[in-house]
């Protein structure tokens, strides 16, 4: 008040040092949002690339029929390698999760923890490699199995940290109502608290099929070789699939051959979008239902 | 008075059972126990077993060359010359370049994640941005060679070398646009989404009151964040940088189709170069040689080495300093 220059008429802004503060808070403001920005936008160029160059090639030949005018062998053999990697990797995984919830000490939930936080972060063509020396190696032939092995490998943690974090959420009431019957601890776990999560379970996997789906590393090592023009669903022998075919069309550099691996590359995404996506869905509704 | 309280007969735990179903129960609880604890060690063994196999692949290239091998810079097949030399470089300078560029845009989408956007817009984005990380490495790096290797070779890399050429590291453009920079750009695409999602959960868990305390003291947004969210998160943050590192330095196939698959040492960005992974999977199915094979694995083992500790160190910050929230997705 007994500033000689304080105006009690002046309008009420900023200046001088709390001006510039509003500034610089004002620019990482804008720099945080063109992050977000630019994230979204690279997503949007990908994705509509995939999509206006592989429409062209997508009609039902191309789904249905093998070399030269579709890709049907490498779509079943996909299929094929990623129901028998999700065959290994589920039970493992859920009696992964079984274990941590019901049966560990805290130190042996670390333990496990770990290793699966160590298996998640393994490089794809660590496992190629690792496949390869046991399995293609020895019976000197590529099989799709041998891909199956690796994707498992992928999946195995992810379906182990989905599965124990519902597995978490069964509510203690449940299981509290069951040992109040006197039932025993294995009767209760597989007729109470396995069915109570099993949407999530279910949903843990598929994200985790579409996460191994698109894995190309561990394939080109392990089954590579193929007759694109021939249906298989021989897991013993080297599968046609996917990612591999996408990969040796790009590495051709032959027009039409980018045409087919656009088409492809569009199956592949919107199967794993959708997949995706919807899990993610699923999952936050049956944690929603658990948790209330 | 006190006559014998009444005495209550306590029939033991399941005695009302029949003694089969008793011994099914015994049964049945530790074959479920031993089964259930069978996998958790499937899951300890694979990671032993694979440490081993690859390891053993590499033997005949380890006891030739030694720890030489790890920075020998020759690499020709037709000679049975083996070093990883320029490929360690190629894999350091392409992780830390997508380090560099990523991690910051990561962080900053944690940021407008978690305070900036609106409720709605961050339910929308978050799950989008961690899309992005959905997206298959190959479908990423044919992308990259379509699309992103012309646009850097017609637009980014003149434009770099004409403003910042005076650093060696943006030196002349090649024809193709297959570069260690197109490299680095792909990897930074595929570390923003893990960084900026593990951010985004740590930043969620700095205690509001703290970020109120500070608003109310008069400090703006920008101050909040600079004084309180990052300095509580900021070692969890370190812990995602390097589990987006360890991302990095592991991805083949998205790089091996970007890079150009050079063979030599080079200070320009702009110039192919090669990683360790990428060598694998271009080299591997035509290995030449027993040596070749085994050089190949060895590669297979420094990237285990880096990619195992780069892991643990993450693991062992997230321990140190209580970050439940700092795991791999």
């Amino acid at each position: 008040m007994s500033d000689p220059a304080f105006d009690p008429a002046a309008p009420l802004v900023p200046s001088g040092n709390l001006r510039r503060r509003q500034l610089v808070s004002r620019f990482a403001e804008l720099g945080a949002t063109a992050a977000a920005v630019v994230a979204i936008a690279v997503l949007v160029i990908v994705i509509w690339t995939v999509v206006s160059r592989g429409a062209k090639a997508i009609d039902l030949d191309f789904i249905f029929t093998g070399a030269p005018t579709g890709v049907g062998p490498m779509l079943l053999g996909t299929l094929v390698i990623a129901l028998v990697a999700t065959a290994m990797a589920m039970p493992i995984g859920v009696l992964i999760a079984v274990y941590t919830t019901e049966y560990s000490g805290a130190r042996g939930s670390r333990i496990l923890k770990i290793t699966l936080d160590l298996l998640n972060g393994l490089p794809s063509i660590i496992l190629g490699l690792f496949v390869f020396i046991l399995i293609v190696d020895p019976q000197n032939k590529q099989t799709g199995f041998a891909g199956s092995v690796a994707l498992a490998i992928i999946e195995l943690p992810l379906i182990a940290r989905g599965s124990q974090e519902v597995l978490l959420l069964v509510p203690a009431a449940l299981r509290e109502a069951s040992d109040a019957l006197g039932v025993a601890r294995w009767r209760s776990i597989l007729t109470v608290v396995l069915p109570t999560a099993l949407g999530g379970i279910v949903t843990s996997t598929v994200l985790a099929v579409a996460r191994a789906a698109g894995e190309t590393a561990p394939l080109i090592l392990a089954t590579s070789s193929f007759d694109p023009k021939k249906f298989s669903v021989n897991p013993f022998e080297a599968l046609p699939n996917v990612p591999v075919w996408i990969y040796k069309l790009s590495e051709e550099g032959n027009p039409e051959g980018f045409t087919e691996a656009w088409g492809m590359s569009l199956l592949l995404i919107s199967f794993i979008l959708f997949a995706s996506l919807g899990a993610r869905a699923l999952l936050a509704r049956s944690k929603r239902k658990l948790s209330s | 008075m006190a006559t014998a309280s009444p005495t209550v007969k306590v029939a033991p735990r399941g005695a009302h059972v029949s003694p089969l179903r008793r011994r099914l129960d015994r049964f049945g609880d530790r074959a479920l126990f031993g089964v259930c604890l069978a996998a958790a060690i499937i899951a300890a063994a694979t990671i032993v077993l694979v440490g081993y196999q690859i390891v053993h692949g590499a033997q005949p290239a380890i006891s030739k060359y030694g720890f030489a091998f790890v920075y020998e810079i020759t690499w020709q097949p037709n000679f049975g010359e083996f070093g990883a030399g320029v490929l360690l470089y190629g894999t350091a300078v392409t992780s830390a370049f997508a380090l560099l560029l990523g991690a910051p845009i990561a962080i900053a989408i944690g940021l407008f994640l978690t305070l900036l956007a609106p409720k709605q817009v961050g339910a929308v984005i978050g799950p989008l941005v961690e899309l992005l990380a959905a997206i298959p490495s190959v479908i990423l790096g044919f992308w990259g060679l379509l699309v992103l290797a012309p646009f850097a070779q017609e637009h980014l890399e003149p434009t770099l070398h004409d403003h910042l050429g005076f650093l060696p590291i943006f030196g002349d453009p090649q024809t193709t646009g297959l570069s260690v920079f197109t490299a680095s750009l792909v990897l930074t695409i595929m570390v923003i989404p893990i960084i900026a999602s593990i951010s985004r959960d740590l930043f969620q868990s700095v205690p509001p009151e703290l970020q109120d305390g500070a608003s109310a003291l008069g400090a703006t947004r920008w101050e909040v964040v600079r004084g309180i969210v990052l300095p509580t998160t900021s070692t969890g943050v370190v812990a995602a940088c390097i589990l987006g590192l360890g991302r990095a330095l592991g991805e083949a196939i998205a790089v091996s189709q970007v890079i150009g698959a050079g063979s030599h040492i080079d200070a320009n960005l702009f110039a192919p170069g090669d990683t360790l992974a990428s060598r694998i999977a271009l080299q591997f199915p035509g290995a030449l040689t027993e040596l070749h094979q085994a050089s190949l694995y060895y590669c297979g083992v420094i990237l285990l080495v880096l990619n195992l500790a780069a892991g643990l160190v993450a693991s062992w910050i997230g321990r140190r300093f209580g970050y439940a929230g700092t795991v791999a997705r």
